[in-house]
């Protein structure tokens, strides 16, 4: 059987390029838009969408980790079985871990007060 | 353009007159000749009069339209004449196939036409007697054959018995009653 | 090693499937199917294709099924005609934005209202502008021929889009024909195997395929379709005259019959050519210089090949076998008489709409779209420019 062979020729229909960028011309593209690369949600940073966001009591955590499971964002950070921290960069702040901790270890604070607090802070500095 | 025979069947939905007429396409294509086989596109209901239609020609055929004027008609059902416009189209020198236990000056009678040729053959009585059932579409085509002698006669039933072979595997008395039915009709049809 | 045979259109297409042997074919099962997918499904069962056969619960969900399949990596097809296809539009505009490969037959007939099943153009009219290629066949063999050479377009590196094998209905679709086939190893070697180039079941290197896009994206890949669209006219020669080494049988854009020293054509798609072409030999034996052109692929339109056809002509008549509405005539006339524009001369062009919902085209009324460009070539004036024929009025 002879193998399939495609006149190999680049009409400019579509790159394998990875960097996708706003400013790029219609044949610097991929075709059709494929992305071929995986796991490029890492850049794309949703953390801005955020409202209200949830902040973590050490005193109360039984590290349990049913927030990290939970997370639609993938934004809870666990190491060696341990809750760790939240990946304020990605956390949409959607407040499932809140709700879904057993023991009220996560409180969804309003950035807005955040925001007070930490100038507040600056003040004192 | 070379000359293409144009052909129409006449029958009622069931009597397997759109087989005939793709049988008889396939066969004579196998024999080199250039072919079409149509139905009339619609519905098909049991017992309605319906139509089917064939070109026959030595050169590659274009033509994609209905058969207006039809060389040859061929009617199945001896119960349409009167019914179905038969002679609808149909040249002075047209060929009249029809299926019935009357003479042929009998049907010309009916048909009231002058001119033209007219074979008849009782193909319900040779089915009966050779298929063991009513179904005149395979002696008719043995008729065609007498009556245009376009294919000699013992070409058109080697590949006959080709055809059927390949149709009918499982069941070999099938395929000698159609072809004995094929014969006879070929022998017992009159004409005028 | 070719054979003739007595097939119809319908059967053509189910052998060259077969022969093609497709690794997925997703069709809906009834009606308004044609017997292309029961022949095949056959093939299925008896175990004489590899093909896996997904019959579906519509013709929207056939199409989706295709375009999973050949995400996938397969080569997949599926097949329907008139109201399937109009089921199908939403995902055909998929399945080309997503650049899949997909070969699909179309029985071409009416699409309903009043209910009809007979032979007319509108179906595949609807989806000219989806961005699929549409290839038209006037008999059995060209459907057969159409469909092997459709999955080297559909599969062409620079191409990448779908292609719809368009046939007429009943007319080609249910009559006995003669045709040669090609024997199964010339087929298989001329589709060779099929190499996917991006795929989702590629497990080494993960995509990403039919996503999203805002207005910052979306107009960019709608460009990069017409690239496509325009690589494959050229695709589409080569690939015709490969076809012609191994068959005989050359194929291009489009046909043109006696048009060298033609004063008055014809143009015209599928089945309907055949007749016109019979036609204008008797005219000619008449002394009439009458010519028919036949598009054979309609998407992308071949526009230089049909400038380049009928620059020395006349008058033109354009048949449409569909209705636009426009009240300026059919499809294919509003696209030749675009083309013709450019060449500056005083080349008339008028439309005939025939064969809505399957009325016959019978050899006189091509005579008499001929005798009425003779006219208008002579006088130089067009009365009517719009024209129904086999209409009764
Ligand atoms: S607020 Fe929502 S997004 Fe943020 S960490 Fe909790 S579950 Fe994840
Ligand atoms: S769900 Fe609550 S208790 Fe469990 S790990 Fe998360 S914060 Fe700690």
């Amino acid at each position: 059987m002879t193998p399939y062979n495609p006149f190999n020729r680049n009409f400019g229909t579509g790159t394998r390029t990875k960097a996708v960028r706003p400013d790029m011309k219609w044949h610097e593209l991929t075709r059709a838009g494929n992305i071929y690369e995986p796991g490029n949600a890492n850049t794309y940073e949703t953390g801005d969408w955020r409202s209200i966001r949830p902040v973590w009591n050490k005193e109360r955590c039984i590290h349990c980790l049913m927030c990290w499971r939970y997370c639609p964002d993938a934004s809870v950070i666990a190491k060696g079985g341990k809750f760790e921290t939240f990946d304020y960069k990605h956390c949409k702040g959607c407040g499932i871990c809140a709700k879904v901790c057993p023991v009220n270890a996560i409180d969804m604070v309003p950035e807005d007060e955040i925001k007070k607090v930490k100038e507040a802070n600056k003040d004192e500095e | 353009m070379a000359k293409v025979l144009e052909i129409r069947w006449h029958a009622r939905g069931g009597q397997g007159a759109k087989t005939a007429a793709l049988m008889l396409a396939e066969s004579v294509a196998e024999m080199g000749k250039y072919v079409q086989g149509f139905p009339e596109y619609g519905p098909e209901r049991m017992g309605a009069p319906i139509q089917a239609f064939n070109r026959i020609s030595d050169e590659p055929i274009y033509i994609h339209s209905n058969v207006i004027n039809p060389n040859i008609v061929i009617v199945l059902d001896p119960t349409l004449i009167g019914k179905a416009n038969v002679t609808e189209g149909v040249p002075e020198d047209g060929i009249y196939i029809i299926n019935t236990t009357k003479t042929p000056a009998e049907v010309r009678e009916m048909l009231g036409i002058k001119s033209g040729k007219i074979y008849t053959l009782d193909a319900n009585q040779i089915s009966l007697e050779t298929i063991g059932r009513a179904i005149p579409n395979t002696p008719m085509m043995g008729a065609f054959i007498r009556a245009t002698g376009i294919i000699p006669f013992d070409q058109f039933m080697t590949h006959m018995r080709e055809q059927l072979s390949k149709k009918f595997k499982s069941k070999p008395e099938v395929i000698e009653g159609n072809l004995k039915a094929i014969e006879r009709a070929y022998r017992e049809v009159n004409a005028e | 090693m070719k054979s003739k045979v007595a097939l119809t259109g319908n059967e053509a297409v189910a052998q060259a499937m077969k022969q093609i042997n497709p690794d997925v074919v997703a069709a809906y099962p009834i009606t308004p199917q044609t017997e292309i997918v029961q022949i095949f499904s056959s093939f299925v069962a008896n175990g004489e294709v590899d093909t896996e056969f997904v019959a579906v619960e519509s013709e929207h969900s056939a199409m989706s099924a295709a375009i999973g399949a050949a995400a996938g990596g397969a080569r997949a097809m599926t097949a329907t005609s008139s109201q399937g296809l109009a089921l199908m539009f939403e995902v055909v505009y998929i399945a080309a934005s997503m650049r899949l490969p997909i070969v699909f037959p179309v029985v071409n007939r009416a699409l309903s209202g009043p209910i009809n099943i007979h032979c007319d153009h509108s179906d595949a009219m609807g989806l000219r502008d989806s961005g699929v290629i549409q290839l038209f066949s006037e008999n059995a063999q060209e459907a057969y021929d159409n469909m092997i050479q459709a999955v080297r377009i559909a599969e062409h590196s620079d191409v990448r889009l779908p292609v719809m094998v368009n046939m007429d209905g009943f007319i080609t679709s249910h009559a006995m024909d003669v045709l040669e086939v090609l024997d199964d190893e010339t087929v298989r070697n001329f589709v060779g195997t099929y190499v996917p180039e991006d795929y989702l079941l590629d497990a080494e290197n993960p995509i990403s395929i039919g996503n999203f896009d805002m207005y910052d994206f979306y107009f960019e890949h709608k460009r990069q379709q017409v690239e496509a669209m325009k690589a494959a006219k050229e695709v589409i020669r080569e690939i015709g005259k490969e076809f012609g080494r191994i068959s005989g049988r050359e194929y291009g854009l489009i046909e043109s019959y006696k048009l060298d020293d033609a004063d008055v054509a014809v143009v015209v798609l599928n089945s309907a050519a055949g007749t016109a072409k019979g036609v204008a030999d008797e005219l000619r034996a008449n002394g009439v210089k009458a010519g028919v052109l036949k598009p054979r692929v309609y998407r992308p339109f071949p526009q230089d090949e049909i400038r380049e056809a009928l620059k020395g002509v006349k008058a033109v008549a354009v048949l449409d076998r569909a209705e636009t509405f426009s009240t300026c005539g059919g499809p294919i006339f509003a696209d030749i008489r675009n083309v013709l524009y450019d060449l500056k001369n005083d080349i008339k062009v008028v439309n005939y709409v025939y064969g809505l919902g399957g009325r016959d085209l019978r050899l006189e009324h091509v005579a008499q779209v001929f005798e009425e460009l003779e006219n208008i070539r002579k006088t130089g004036r067009v009365d009517e420019t719009v024209k129904y024929l086999g209409l009764r009025e």
